[in-house]
């Protein structure tokens, strides 16, 4: 019974592991994937350029248009848009080839770091919200 | 080497360490100022001349050749605009999605730091002028919200573009590439002298080489305040 107890234990406590592990490497993913595609524009910090390029510290976007995020990665945005009351209106290109669980990484990362604090998606949501994508121009 | 040669080049050896040796008592004699000096870069020529009947050597440092471009507010920029002044320049294109941005709030700093000085100019060449027409650098240069009277943004001849790019030795291109906008390009700055001298190139990518450029621009402008006096 003891025994029983210890592997109880033993298997919760790895369990637990490999879950934050998991969701570390999430976190990390998504940082990863900023880095890579979005901080040449957007800044290490998020602070975007001027009148240039939006932030996406503190960006009210972020909540206010949460729902159009997911569509806005895989195809990008053109048009002018408001962000934190500042017009901008310069094209950003879509990522088309990105794959559903790493837009999803993606968004939740920038949705819950630079000083944002926003609701996270799941990834059936996201899929969701990618297949009514407004019409865009690929 | 002939003969005469040697002995030219022998006094050319002295004059040049003569001259070195007062660059450095002169430098010492200043106390408190910036007793450091920047290179001048790029090919360097000796070129003869005959002065009073004695025969003479001058070098020639490469210089940047005059030229014609088109700024944000359609005005023509040429060697005139920079005469008696120094410059920062570098290339880039307003739809370029890798390094740009980066470069254009590095040289935001520059322009911060030195928006008063009617001395120091930027001039940032677009290496793809047939987007970047005047209307649309106009549009760029407004929501950087900055002022052509500091920095200009120059679109032209593609050819006169890629031509003057070389002559600061930077390298451009054309590259049909869809991940880097369509062109390749360096993050270089290039800080440039009174007499279109590159004195410094910087990677306009990093803080930390812009820092260098922000150190040096008074090195310069305190060397040609020296040499006008
Ligand atoms: C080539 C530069 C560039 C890159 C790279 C880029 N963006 Fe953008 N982004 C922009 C511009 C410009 C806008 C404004 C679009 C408009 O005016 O319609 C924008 C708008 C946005 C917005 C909405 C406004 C805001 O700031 O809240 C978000 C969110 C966003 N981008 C996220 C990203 C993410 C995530 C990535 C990486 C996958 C990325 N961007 C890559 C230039 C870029």
């Amino acid at each position: 019974m003891r025994k029983t107890k210890g592997i109880a234990v033993v298997t919760g406590i790895l369990a637990l592991t490999t879950l934050t592990q998991c969701f570390t490497e999430k976190q990390n993913e998504g940082q990863r994937l900023y880095e890579a595609n979005c901080q040449s524009c957007h800044m290490e910090d998020g602070s975007g350029l001027r009148n240039l390029i939006p932030p996406i510290a503190s960006a009210d976007y972020l909540q206010k248009h949460r729902e159009e995020l997911p569509c806005l990665i895989r195809h990008g945005l053109e048009g002018p848009i408001l962000v934190n009351g500042q017009e901008y209106d310069r094209p950003m290109s879509g990522l088309e080839t990105m794959r559903t669980d790493k837009i999803t990484n993606l968004l939740n990362y920038i949705q819950t770091n630079f000083g944002n604090n926003n609701e996270r998606y799941t990834l059936q949501e996201v899929d969701q919200l990618l297949e009514s994508c407004p019409p865009h121009q690929h | 080497m002939s003969n005469r040669n040697k002995f030219h080049f022998k006094k050319s050896i002295i004059t040049a360490a003569i001259a070195l040796s007062a660059g450095f008592f002169y430098s010492c004699s200043e106390s408190g100022a910036r007793n450091q000096s920047l290179p001048i870069l790029g090919e360097r020529e000796a070129v003869e001349r005959e002065v009073n009947g004695q025969l003479e050597v001058d070098t020639l440092y490469h210089q940047v050749p005059d030229f014609a471009f088109v700024n944000q507010d359609s005005q023509r920029v040429t060697q005139e605009t920079v005469s008696g002044k120094i410059y920062v320049t570098d290339f880039f294109f307003t739809s370029c999605p890798s390094i740009c941005p980066k470069m254009k709030s590095q040289m935001l700093r520059v322009y911060e730091e030195f928006k008063g000085n009617p001395d120091v100019l930027l001039l940032s060449h677009s290496i793809d002028p047939q987007h970047d027409t005047v209307a649309v650098l106009k549009d760029y240069a407004d929501r950087l919200g900055v002022q052509s009277n500091t920095w200009h943004f120059l679109t032209g001849e593609k050819d006169s573009i890629y031509d003057i790019a070389s002559k600061y030795l930077v390298a451009v291109q054309e590259d049909g590439d869809a991940a880097g906008g369509g062109f390749t390009h360096g993050g270089h700055f290039i800080l440039v002298d009174e007499q279109r001298r590159i004195r410094g190139v910087y990677d306009g990518t990093e803080e930390a080489s812009v820092d260098q450029l922000l150190q040096d621009i008074p090195v310069l402008l305190n060397e040609q305040q020296h040499a006008q006096n």
